[in-house]
């Protein structure tokens, strides 16, 4: 009888490398390795070349210097005397702002024509497939476009509210739409308890948390005296006075005015300015990428067994309850990832902002100080570094949140 | 070894690839046609027209130089660049040189590594307002809302002026010209702020040109010309001396209606060096002798291009101004051509 035995202990000989199947994948490995290290070897190794020929190199000083140029809209203190790299963080927070801020629209745009378009109102159903076949088959650099053109031939410009036939009129005395953005009152403190209006806000801030946990508090005790009598206790009066009665009490110490804005000079001044160019990129944004976000909506409720929905239903449940109890939070788990990737694409699209003048990342430190400084290089890196660490993380943070609802396996 | 022989390889290679950049008067003659970067659209300096042509004054000097170095004014490629664009497509290679409304600016000559040739248009920075808001001066736009084409030195102007004023402003920053010029008309902006020959051949092109003013006020110099890639002197000079040719021409009178006659050879020395019947000056650029003669036939000299291009009777209306000879109080002077 042949018996097996442990394969040949011998030597290890070269050709072992290419013939034994044991090596082969470890040897191609590496020779692949060995390729790619090599051919980026030859790309930077050509790039410095080149560099030297013309007389340049990388450097990345420029950014101390002074920047000289203006910035429309700032979430902080900046002005033309500041460095390049205070307008780069300028240009980095309205990326960051508009990029929320189209995530949040766009998840509600996407979440409504989803379901809407598994409606059996044939009206309904058809006009969703139409929003999403119209917004996500068109790019998205047009319709941020269209919209900001439409938006300025539309709108009235701020000199149509002057004079005693003006064509324009303001909104309640306190908004004004002008194709230069809208103009609406901002809310101030007159005696605040911090002299900085900024920390007063944030005082504001932490009574509502402590009112967020307060009503928590109120629903645990609620749920414990359901499970326990059988009977929800009404607690409306109580959530409303636990949200309302602190904010109100707040808002009168401080003494809340609003600062209205009005016409002067050449623009409206006081109140907040939201700049046109920001409208017309969040819209965009948000109604490009919730066309997409529909789709994976409605691919998530598909892929949830029409069992579970004919079982809510056995069990009497309305459909609007069916959608929200059974169906949505299963969908959930199907919808999240392909999620994650239209919110790094938000990110990544919000680049085009130069197209209709806002100032984004790309437009100041990749297009007005790469333009004044020639550091193409180096602005473009930062920019790379920029997208691919904001990507990043929030690919952690959406990841974090799948873990957290998906199936739990025990 | 194999890998060091390698490396080499690829220095030499890298080396070879820098090296190759430097003779751009030999690639363009045996490619026979010459890459020059125009701007996307600025009526007068450089413009498609009906037909699809490249017109212009910066067109002018493309074709001045694909003339005195090809033969043939027309063997010109026409790339478009944005402000954004216009550098790197220089210092890559992409075009030979750049005719496109540039300000020469010491960082631009020397940190960016480019080389001036001259200047075409001595130009500055100015304002344009809509008339019926009746401002009469730049000092009285304190909260104005300005158009600004971005990645230009407009922008750095702007600011200073401003500041120096102690009057604010909210800055839109725009791409192209056309752009910007829509966003002024649907009065997203007050004013439109560019070199003073852009806000004139903008306003040319608008339905209703007397309704808008340009403001008084000039709050820069703005020397506009051509440019090439610093290390490559050969290809600068002659670019250099192809522009100087078509100022000496107005110098001498020299017209693109008496030029057949005066190369023949005249009694003038210099007129003779300059459209190659004497002398030995298209040899020591590495060009035929005539180049400065071909050079004048692609359009006429500096003053029929500008008459034909920018001048009063078209559209655009620009006066000489700065832009005359020196023997009539402007600053264009050509070099003895010697």
């Amino acid at each position: 009888m042949s018996t097996l035995t442990d394969p040949p202990k011998d030597s290890f000989r070269l050709s072992m490398l290419i013939n034994d199947t044991r090596y082969r994948s470890l040897t191609f490995q590496a020779l692949a390795f060995l390729a790619l290290a090599l051919s980026f070897m030859y790309l930077g190794n050509n790039l410095i070349a080149n560099l030297r020929a013309a007389g340049l190199n990388i450097n990345f000083g420029f950014l101390t210097d002074t920047a000289g140029y203006d910035i429309s809209q700032k979430l902080v203190e900046y002005s033309n005397q500041d460095s390049h790299s205070r307008a780069a963080f300028v240009g980095l927070l309205n990326t960051i702002l508009v990029a929320v801020l189209a995530c949040v629209t766009a998840t509600v745009f996407g979440v409504i024509a989803g379901v809407l378009r598994l409606s059996n109102n044939w009206l309904v159903s058809k006009l969703m497939a139409f929003y999403v076949e119209i917004f996500r088959n068109i790019p998205v650099l047009i319709w941020i476009i269209i919209i900001f053109t439409i938006m300025t031939a539309v709108m009235p410009a701020p000199r149509a509210f002057r004079g005693d036939n003006a064509t324009a009129t303001m909104v309640f005395d306190a908004f004004a739409f002008t194709n230069r953005g809208i103009y609406t009152p901002l809310p101030w403190f007159a005696n605040g308890i911090f002299e900085s209006q900024a920390l007063n806000w944030l005082l504001v801030l932490v009574v509502a948390c402590g009112s967020w946990f307060a009503a928590r508090r109120v629903n645990v005790w609620a749920t414990a005296k359901q499970e326990a009598t059988g009977e929800r206790p009404n607690t409306l009066p109580m959530l409303l006075g636990i949200w309302l009665a602190p904010f109100l009490i707040l808002m009168l110490i401080m003494g809340l005015t609003w600062e209205y804005p009005a016409l002067k000079g050449f623009n409206f001044q006081g109140g907040i300015k939201i700049g046109g160019p920001l409208i017309a990129l969040w819209f965009a944004l948000s109604i490009y990428t919730g066309a997409f976000i529909a789709e994976n909506v409605r691919a998530g409720i598909q892929a949830v067994s029409k069992g579970q929905t004919e079982a809510a239903a056995a069990l009497g449940l309305r459909p609007s309850k069916v959608m929200n109890l059974v169906v949505l939070p299963q969908a959930l788990r199907i919808i999240i990832p392909p999620l994650i990737s239209q919110y790094l694409n938000i990110t990544k699209n919000s680049s085009l902002a130069i197209a209709v003048g806002y100032a984004d990342i790309t437009a100041t430190l990749g297009g007005i100080t790469l333009n004044q400084t020639g550091r193409a290089i180096e602005c473009v890196l930062l920019l790379m570094a920029f997208y691919l660490t904001a990507s990043l993380l929030i690919s952690l943070v959406m990841n974090v949140y799948n873990a957290s609802v998906k199936l739990k396996e025990r | 070894m194999k890998k060091s022989v390698f490396f080499g390889a690829m220095t030499v290679a890298g080396l070879a690839a820098g090296a190759a950049a430097a003779a751009t008067l030999d690639d363009v003659k045996s490619r026979g046609k010459l890459n020059c970067g125009v701007s996307t659209g600025l009526a007068g300096f450089s413009a498609p027209d009906a037909n699809g042509e490249w017109t212009g004054f910066d067109v002018a000097v493309c074709r001045a130089v694909a003339a005195a170095v090809l033969g043939d004014g027309n063997a010109v490629e026409f790339i478009p660049t944005t402000a954004k664009t216009r550098f790197t497509a220089l210092a890559s290679g992409e075009i030979d040189m750049l005719a496109r409304n540039t300000t020469w600016t010491f960082s631009r000559d020397v940190d960016l590594k480019f080389d001036f040739v001259g200047v075409n248009y001595y130009d500055g920075q100015g304002f344009m307002v809509p008339k019926e808001l009746g401002v009469s001066s730049a000092k009285e736009l304190d909260g104005a809302t300005v158009c600004i084409q971005t990645g230009t030195t407009t922008e750095l102007n702007l600011a200073d002026f401003f500041r120096t004023n102690n009057i604010s402003y909210e800055p839109v920053p725009i791409e192209t010209n056309a752009e910007a010029q829509q966003q002024y008309l649907a009065g997203s902006c007050d004013v439109y702020t560019t070199d003073a020959s852009g806000l004139a051949a903008t306003r040319a092109t608008f339905d209703a040109p007397d309704a808008h003013v340009v403001l008084p006020e000039i709050i820069s110099k703005e020397p506009l010309g051509p440019l090439v890639r610093h290390g490559d002197n050969g290809w600068g000079d002659v670019v250099r001396w192809t522009m100087q040719a078509l100022v000496a021409a107005e110098e001498l009178g020299v017209t693109s209606a008496n030029l057949a006659e005066m190369s023949g050879g005249t009694n003038n020395p210099e007129i003779n060096r300059l459209l190659g019947s004497e002398g030995t000056l298209g040899e020591m650029l590495g060009l035929d002798a005539d180049f400065g003669a071909k050079a004048i036939a692609a359009g006429g000299n500096y003053g029929e291009l500008f008459a034909k291009n920018i001048g009063e009777d078209t559209p655009i209306g620009l006066a000489r101004g700065l832009n005359a000879l020196w023997t009539e109080g402007g600053l264009q002077y050509a070099p003895p051509f010697r």
